[in-house]
């Protein structure tokens, strides 16, 4: 295993210096870096210019001689010294990498997320439904995204929506919903519901019935009181959406009937609830990202304490449940928060809240709360545009692998042991259909910072992707060289991490040392 | 159905198996793998679709040396429409259906939009078949040789496979355009095909890898057959399923690639166009003139759309692995079937 992974590095080592020397052998013929200098008129000027990029670019040595003071440079990361050139213009590549990377994965990180719990989620459900109406309609929607030019998507969603949401919430009688979105709304939660569930026909028509109903008055609440223009959750929405969880998770980790399980979740969520007033006045000031780590931090660790002390025959079973409680409490209590900066926000940016150009407001004023809206806005498009193609992937990948699962012997045997439905697909079925999906999360982070190019050239985000296209654009070698780099030792890592967590995971798959 | 199936005494329910061996009885590989095919309904119908969107496209303005029916050509610039308002009527959006003198409206120059999104279509299909060609050549080429002979060749083979797959197609396009000059549908084309082969060239390896270690080899390699010879004649022919499908995809993912190319400004551009170029040209008129951004957009959709379907069903009549559970539905009619046949006997 040792000698396999150290084989591996030192290949991906070399395979990452020879692609380098590819990649800069290419970008040093994709056009004359010195072309911009010989337009400028004064033959002065021209001539400094051309010598300032000449020598900043070694242009006058031979391709392979600039591969390794380049070479040079990027090697001094391994002590420390990192250096990536200049650009044509002077300046350092190093830090823009350096804010750029951190720009790209502030955006891309969110949307792998989501897209990898919402896909993986839809995946399993349509497997267990397979040939249902909701399978088909999941399907063809899945095939819909796959089929979608990201930069058309995004613009439609940039021009489009945005632009229409922004006239909705400025509307003369305040925004409010026509009779036809209620109904469009509540029709379309019903049937949601319908498809999912499985039971009698009567249970089922029962239960979307209601959820129709209920969507149908949160909708009127919603369009009445003018929600969208200053909204919050409050104390009782909060106390009822954190039981909800609480029994959710229970019903997923335990089952209900679990009674210990249930008693942890549901002590979790009181905690949160409790916690919640206090929670104001600490947020009130001084709030900063890393407090905000650190009172999730907190929660997780008190779910996971609650589960302990409830005790009973499975301790770590309750922790799990408590841990995953105070997740979804923690996160409904922030969203309230950030609810309440809503108003002040919009009314900062001329009742125009939905951004959809650059990644935050120049010179906006305001505290952790406002600024922290300011980021989201920005990214809530751009997320978007990201997740709706790998949601699609994601989904059919554990589709496929959970069908695949679900066909094997050992399902059958602990369904024929009389195993509860929910423990055959959460413990039996659902782990093992994880396995080949962690192959994919593997190769998506690779694709994470090449990949959203497209995105950031549509929303004007300026990270790592812009300065790839940019640099290609103006012919400046060191900033494409740069992104390469980075994107290379992410793909080539990437693939060998892929390769261990599968045979970590696999007790089957056994890497040999060839 | 004439098989002939055995009367089971009991009316539990069929078995799952003796279902689908009645289903393929005396047929051949090529007759299964054709009816799957058929019975997937989104790929029947997306092959339909299709092929309707081709004929439309070839024979509007027409192609070569085919003449078109349609009355403007894709770079005749038109004079004295100025609004370029697209005249086509369809149910949802009006009371009749009308075509009108230009469906799709004009561009800002003045060139029938219908015209040019017809002309897109035709370039784009020409770029995703010389993609999906070359990818196919390199890829199974280089997978069969590595799962084939394993050892270094197998090493090196996977090594450059992995230097490929971290080259940007972006930069192989911007240089290439910067070499040629130009930036038609060629040098696109030939980039895309250069660097999408990796996926194909590793899945086609692993059914070498399974493949060769299986007896009908080594009965091939025992009566003397060369190593050519095993590949192409006994090992090829058993991955062709896994090849077609993967290259269906592959075609279906080379047209957003190469939209998402034209965008960023290496792709194909003027005078070439694509349905990728068509759309990014106009990407910035979305709020004056949004028909000349949505068409060319619907028509990708519709494309890839139709290959996404056609490679799921491809998917679906190769895969043995792929097993459909039968559906209530067949199974009653073939509880019926048996029990008429226990009471005839």
């Amino acid at each position: 295993m040792l000698t396999f992974i150290v084989r591996r590095i030192i290949a991906s080592l070399f395979i990452v210096i020879g692609a380098s020397f590819i990649a800069f052998v290419l970008v040093a013929n994709a056009g004359d870096p010195l072309a911009r200098a010989a337009q400028s008129q004064d033959p002065t000027v021209r001539a400094q210019l051309t010598r300032s990029i000449t020598e900043s670019l070694n242009l006058d040595q031979n391709v392979v001689v600039r591969f390794f003071l380049w070479l040079k440079g990027v090697g001094g990361c391994f002590v420390g010294k990192c250096d990536f050139g200049k650009t044509i213009q002077g300046g350092d590549v190093t830090d823009n990498l350096g804010t750029y990377l951190l720009v790209s994965l502030r955006l891309v990180l969110a949307a792998t997320v989501l897209a990898l719990v919402i896909g993986v989620a839809i995946g399993i459900i349509t497997a267990i439904k397979q040939y249902s109406g909701f399978d088909y309609a999941v399907t063809f929607m899945v095939f819909l995204f796959f089929s979608l030019p990201t930069f058309w998507l995004g613009i439609i969603l940039k021009d489009l929506v945005a632009i229409k949401f922004n006239n909705f919430l400025n509307l003369p009688g305040g925004p409010t919903f026509s009779a036809t979105w209620f109904i469009i709304m509540s029709v379309f939660f019903g049937l949601l519901t319908f498809s999912i569930l499985s039971g009698t026909l009567l249970r089922k028509l029962a239960i979307s019935l209601a959820v129709a109903l209920g969507v149908f008055l949160i909708a009127f609440y919603i369009s009445e009181t003018h929600w969208l223009l200053n909204p919050s959750l409050g104390l009782p929405v909060i106390i009822v959406l954190s039981a909800l969880i609480a029994c959710g998770v229970t019903t997923l980790t335990a089952g209900l009937k679990n009674r210990r399980a249930l008693l942890s979740a549901l002590i979790t969520a009181g905690i949160g609830c409790a916690l919640w007033y206090p929670l104001q006045i600490f947020f009130h000031d001084g709030m900063s990202f890393g407090k905000l780590m650190l009172l999730l931090l907190i929660a997780l660790v008190v779910g996971i304490v609650v589960g302990i002390l409830v005790g009973g025959d499975d301790r770590s079973l309750n922790a799990r449940t408590g841990a995953f409680t105070a997740l979804g409490v923690a996160i409904i209590i922030f969203v309230d928060r950030m609810m309440r900066a809503w108003s002040t926000y919009s009314s900062l940016l001329n009742g125009r809240p939905l951004r959809t150009q650059g990644q935050v407001t120049p010179n906006l004023q305001g505290d952790f709360w406002i600024t922290t809206t300011d980021v989201l806005v920005h990214l809530f498009l751009p997320t978007i545009t990201l997740m709706v193609i790998s949601l699609a992937t994601h989904s059919r990948y554990a589709r496929a692998s959970m069908l695949e699962v679900l066909n094997q012997d050992y399902i059958r045997t602990a369904r024929a042991k009389g195993l509860t439905e929910r423990t055959v697909i959460m413990r039996h079925a659902f782990r093992n259909a994880l396995i080949p999906i962690t192959t994919i999360i593997a190769f998506d982070v690779a694709g994470l910072v090449g990949g959203a190019v497209v995105t950031e050239s549509v929303y004007q985000y300026r990270a790592m992707g812009q300065m790839f296209q940019q640099g290609l654009l103006q012919v400046d070698p060191n900033p494409v060289m740069a992104f390469f780099l980075v994107n290379a030792v992410l793909v080539v890592l990437m693939n060998l991490v892929a390769d261990l967590a599968y045979a970590a995971l696999d007790p089957r798959i056994r890497v040999t040392s060839s | 159905m004439t098989t002939v199936m055995p009367s089971l005494p009991e009316q539990g329910a069929p078995d799952e198996s003796s279902l689908e061996q009645k289903e393929t009885a005396g047929l051949s590989q090529g007759q299964i793998v054709r009816r799957r095919f058929f019975r997937h309904k989104g790929a029947v119908a997306s092959l339909i679709v299709l092929a309707f969107v081709m004929i439309l496209s070839i024979s509007s303005i027409g192609w070569g040396f085919i003449p078109g029916w349609y009355k403007w050509g894709y770079n005749e610039v038109l004079r004295g429409y100025q609004t370029g308002q697209p005249t086509l009527q369809v149910w949802p959006f009006s009371s009749s259906f009308q075509w009108g003198a230009h469906p799709f409206g004009l561009d800002r120059l003045g060139i029938d939009w219908f015209a040019a999104v017809m002309r897109g279509v035709q370039q784009t299909a020409v770029v995703i078949v010389v993609m999906g060609i070359l990818s196919t050549a390199i890829g199974v080429t280089l997978g069969a040789l590595a799962g084939y002979f394993g050892g270094w060749v197998d090493s090196v083979l996977m090594r450059f496979t992995d230097l490929i797959l971290t080259l940007p197609t972006i930069l192989i396009t911007a240089v290439l355009g910067f070499v040629f000059g130009v930036r038609g549908i060629w040098p696109v084309a030939f980039a895309l095909g250069l660097l999408s082969w990796t996926g194909l060239a590793r899945l086609v390896r692993g059914e070498f890898l399974s493949l060769r270690e299986r007896e009908f080899v080594d009965a091939a390699r025992v009566a003397g057959a060369s190593n050519p010879r095993i590949i192409f004649k006994h090992i090829l022919p058993n991955t062709v399923g896994v090849i077609v499908v993967n290259v269906t995809l592959l075609m279906a993912g080379g047209i957003l690639v190469e939209a998402a190319l034209s965008f960023l400004g290496f792709g194909i551009q003027f005078p070439d166009v694509s349905l990728g170029s068509l759309i990014s040209e106009n990407a910035t008129s979305f709020n004056t003139r949004p028909w000349l951004f949505l068409w060319p957009g619907i028509f990708i959709i519709v494309i890839a759309l139709c290959i996404n379907f056609i490679g799921d069903g491809l998917r679906d009549a190769f895969d043995p692995r792929q097993k459909r559970i039968p559906k209530s539905k067949d199974l009653r009619s073939s509880r019926e079937e048996k029990s008429k046949a226990a009471e005839g006997a």
